[in-house]
């Protein structure tokens, strides 16, 4: 099934509060991949780097579901060898930021058992709590 | 006293359905020195040029007024008409009713006659100041400096030579053809390139009218058109061009062996040696930093096996003075050094090559030698060093979709089993043939995968490339090996063109090639007077393109050499050397190095000169004036622009440069996009002659806004006059604080000339922001008196 995306204000505006966020000019990005086979954890994501640019070109919310922006590791290496220049690093935080900046609580330790704090990495937690700093 | 003959034009309804011509011309009856004045219903047509001719005749008229359309529409015919009887072409002045009147107003019919009366008054008072002007001519030659004998060269010769033109071709190689001469074939259409490309080689050597030089370079290059003195190093071959046979006999006994750079390093050559089985001139040259035999008694050999004793041990470097008139610089391209993408790993992985290199290989296997085997699975990858913001070329080198393309087709072709891949980001398919071409190799099985590998891996075991690349239409990444990794290297502007460039102050675009005069409509001229550009030194291309241009540069060198006379525009900066004080600021703002200090005197070279006007407004001692456009003729336009300007009234004055910004002012009006028609518009060669004394001059007497445009650098037929109109706006501004009036009426902006919205927007604002903070208080003005 080919999926039909309409193009609405809606979209136009999330493409402009990344720009804003991200301070990056996304409409720069010229499809060619380059950021993807840079990237380590390319093979890991359910999109490819290349491929949330585009999603935030045509303003497709649905990117922030994504499971790659949170893959991202912020290693630069698609920043670098972005022939357009574009820094990419830039632009998957802004989307992790427009996440976090819902407040959604997805872990509330006060209500974890002990044990389960325990086996959990500190950096887990740390990361989970992330949007209080934001 | 002056006679002056004003002709308002009817332009067959354009104006006078606007605009009343009958009290534009009534008005005119009544202005200074005004002996005739007739309204006709088309100024252009030969009725109305016999009007002004038989005027002139019979009423001794000795300057005219049309009150017409725009000058850079019919300001020639009037021109000629004048010429036709007797008067200098220059003692006519437009009055630009039509575009800046009748049409952008034509809502405003009441106003529109008014700007009209207003506009033609301002020429009136700009002809009675004016002067005679005499375009100087210089006496010119016949002699053209090539630079280069690539293909754009040899083609720029060639064309020049059979027109019987005396051609000196330079070229830094032992032999001609440049890069061309290296291809295997040519795309789209195979042709075999040594086999084109030597009967013209060959052409060039033979004629009688070309002087060619190679394996010499430019030392230096002075003077201006029609006498550019060039100084020529001919480095000692060691060979005699004329008796050597090239019978190889030197080359068979020379013992050193070193990297051919025919084949780019991948073949060895000796130090004597022919440089290529093509050469032109097909003579042996001995490398001077190999040989053996130029340290006496150490060797010797080649000189015992030569027969015709050509080779001689002692040859020095010759010197060659000339004198040209013209010069074309074709000094062509460079490939991107793949180097500088590491992760593609060139030079460091033994079957990644370039497209250069691959061409050579397959030369070399066309004449049954092999540099290496090539394999079966072959990868381009493309846009190496072009379109990469991180090796700073955002430039299209354009030609490396279809010489991949062609490269992948003589494989495929050679042994159909191979299998291609060319990895591409978007695919240029935009030449005659081109596309049909993409198609055939589609045909031949060659695959296009859309994406740009992030960087290439060497299995260390059988030393393969691997190639990893997102197909940005599948979204999946394709990890394949490939015998040989092909690096598609873009162009970048050649050691030569720099050199040169520096040599004769060329500017350079903001890709580091040289710049075109404008990119339009001049294409092979650069911005200095009586230099060309042609090939590759002006921009990446291909075979057909550079030929085209090598062409049309000839032919424009032709036109200016051809008559025997150059004239110039005389639109030129001169001193009054009794108020010059020798201080040097009209040396540093000259854009196009014109001026130079004689002494405590600046002294300006006409036939450098641009006539910009940069000097004039940054002489303190008002020591510079600009013909045609002089400080006066600009003061009387401003007083008249102003004259009887009523309180409440708002009147704000664009001083609009010729190539820009009176262009879109122009075009903004045959558009009929509305703009208000309280602006005035003063036509001048560049802002940045507009001195500050004028600006404030026209503040003292009531202006409510004064705007400056200008051509975007980019584009600017001038380079920096940006800056000297910059400095000259926050002086204005200044002074306008210091009087208390409000610095926001003071404004410039940098004008391409389709700006057509931005244009009306901006005077729109303008006139706005002049209702809004109401006229001048005549005190404050006054204050601006002591300073003008």
């Amino acid at each position: 099934m080919t999926e039909v995306i309409q193009i609405s204000e809606k979209s136009k505006d999330f493409l402009k509060k990344v720009e804003e966020i991200s301070g990056e000019v996304i409409t720069l990005c010229e499809q060619c991949g380059i950021c993807t086979t840079s990237c380590p954890m390319a093979e890991d994501m359910d999109v490819s780097p290349s491929n949330i640019m585009r999603l935030v070109q045509i303003g497709d919310e649905g990117v922030l579901e994504t499971k790659a922006i949170w893959f991202c590791a912020s290693c630069f290496t698609c920043t670098v060898r972005c022939p357009r220049g574009i820094d990419l690093a830039k632009v998957t935080e802004a989307l992790r930021q427009i996440n976090l900046r819902k407040n959604t609580d997805y872990l509330d330790i006060n209500r974890m058992d002990e044990s389960e704090v325990e086996d959990l990495p500190t950096i887990a937690l740390v990361s989970s709590m992330r949007k209080y700093t934001g | 006293m002056p006679k002056i003959g004003v002709y308002v034009c009817h332009c067959g309804g354009n104006i006078s359905d606007v605009v009343d011509v009958e009290d534009v011309a009534k008005f005119a009856e009544k202005l200074p020195e005004v002996t005739v004045v007739r309204s006709i219903s088309h100024m252009c047509s030969e009725e109305g040029q016999k009007a002004i001719i038989d005027d002139i005749h019979e009423y001794g008229l000795d300057r005219v007024v049309v009150s017409a359309c725009s000058p850079q529409f019919q300001g020639e015919t009037f021109k000629k008409a004048l010429k036709k009887a007797g008067l200098n072409p220059y003692m006519v002045e437009m009055a630009n009713i039509r575009e800046q009147s009748a049409w952008p107003h034509y809502t405003e019919p009441e106003k529109a006659t008014e700007k009209a009366k207003i506009l033609t008054e301002m020429a009136v008072e700009k002809i009675r100041k004016a002067s005679p002007a005499t375009p100087p001519r210089l006496p010119i030659g016949k002699n053209v400096l090539v630079v280069g004998a690539g293909i754009a060269g040899i083609q720029a010769s060639l064309d020049l030579g059979d027109a019987g033109f005396n051609v000196y071709l330079v070229e830094e190689k032992p032999m001609i053809g440049g890069h061309m001469a290296q291809l295997s074939r040519t795309f789209p259409t195979e042709d075999c390139a040594s086999c084109i490309l030597s009967p013209k080689m060959a052409d060039v050597a033979e004629h009688p009218n070309i002087h060619l030089m190679t394996y010499s370079e430019i030392e230096s290059i002075d003077g201006t058109v029609g006498d550019f003195r060039v100084r020529i190093k001919k480095k000692p071959k060691y060979v005699d061009e004329k008796s050597c046979t090239a019978c190889n006999k030197c080359s068979e006994v020379c013992p050193v062996l070193l990297p051919d750079e025919n084949n780019l390093g991948m073949t060895l050559r000796k130090a004597i040696y022919l440089p290529s089985s093509i050469a032109v001139p097909h003579s042996y040259v001995l490398d001077e930093n190999a040989c053996l035999g130029l340290e006496p008694l150490r060797c010797g050999k080649c000189v015992e096996v030569c027969d015709v004793g050509a080779i001689n041990y002692e040859q020095k470097p010759e010197y060659v003075n000339i004198k040209v008139d013209t010069i074309i610089v074709a000094t062509g391209f460079e490939t991107f050094d793949a180097k500088l993408k590491p992760q593609y790993g060139y030079g460091r992985y033994e079957n990644v090559i370039t497209g250069l290199e691959l061409e050579r290989m397959i030369v070399e296997m066309s004449e049954g030698r092999s540099i290496r085997p090539l394999g079966k699975d072959i990868a381009f990858i493309q846009c190496v060093g072009s379109r990469d913001a991180q090796v700073g070329n955002l430039y299209c080198s354009r030609i490396c979709c279809m010489y991949a393309t062609k490269l992948a087709s003589l494989l495929k072709r050679m042994d159909p089993s191979r299998d291609i891949y060319i990895f591409y980001t978007d695919l240029r398919a935009y030449g005659k043939g081109f596309e049909e071409y993409y198609r055939t190799a589609q045909e031949l099985g060659i695959k296009f995968i859309r994406g740009r590998p992030g960087e290439l891996m060497e299995n260390s075991k059988n030393k393969k490339v691997i190639v990893r690349v997102e197909d940005t239409l599948t979204r999946k990444i394709i990890d394949k090996e490939f015998d040989i990794a092909v690096l598609s290297v873009g162009l970048v502007p050649s050691e030569g063109t720099k050199k040169i460039s520096e040599m004769l102050k060329l500017p350079m675009s903001s890709d580091g090639f040289i710049k075109e005069a404008h990119p339009k409509f001049r294409p092979v001229d650069t911005p200095i007077e009586g230099i060309f550009v042609a090939g590759t030194a002006q921009g990446p291309k291909d075979i057909p393109d550079s030929v085209a241009q090598a062409s049309g540069a000839a032919a424009r060198a032709m036109r200016m050499m051809n008559k025997g006379e150059y004239e110039m525009s005389p639109i030129k900066a001169f001193i009054h050397e009794e108020l010059c004080d020798g201080c040097g600021e009209c040396v540093e703002a000259c854009p196009v190095d014109a001026i130079k200090m004689a002494g405590t005197l600046a002294e300006i070279n006409s036939a450098v000169c641009k006539g910009c006007g940069s000097c004039v407004s940054s002489c303190p001692k008002d020591a510079i004036d600009l013909k045609v456009f002089t400080n006066q003729e600009i003061i009387a336009e401003i007083e008249a622009a102003l004259k009887d300007k009523k309180q409440g009234e708002t009147r704000m004055l664009l001083f609009a440069d010729d190539m820009c910004t009176y262009t879109l002012a122009d075009g903004v009006g045959t558009s009929k996009i509305r703009y208000p028609s309280d602006v005035y518009i003063i036509r001048v060669p560049s802002s940045s002659r507009v001195t500050p004394k004028m600006l404030l001059r026209a503040f003292e007497l009531g202006a409510d806004a004064v705007f400056m445009g200008e051509c975007e650098p980019a584009v600017s037929p001038y380079p920096m006059t940006n800056k000297v109109i910059k400095r000259n706006v926050e002086e204005v501004k200044r002074a306008l604080e210091e009087a208390g009036i409000e610095a926001e009426r003071m404004q410039y902006s940098p004008f391409v000339t389709v700006m057509y919205t931005r244009f009306a927007n901006l005077t729109k604002k303008l006139s706005r922001m002049a209702e809004d903070m109401g006229n001048v208080p005549e005190e404050k003005r006054k204050k601006l008196g002591g300073m003008a």
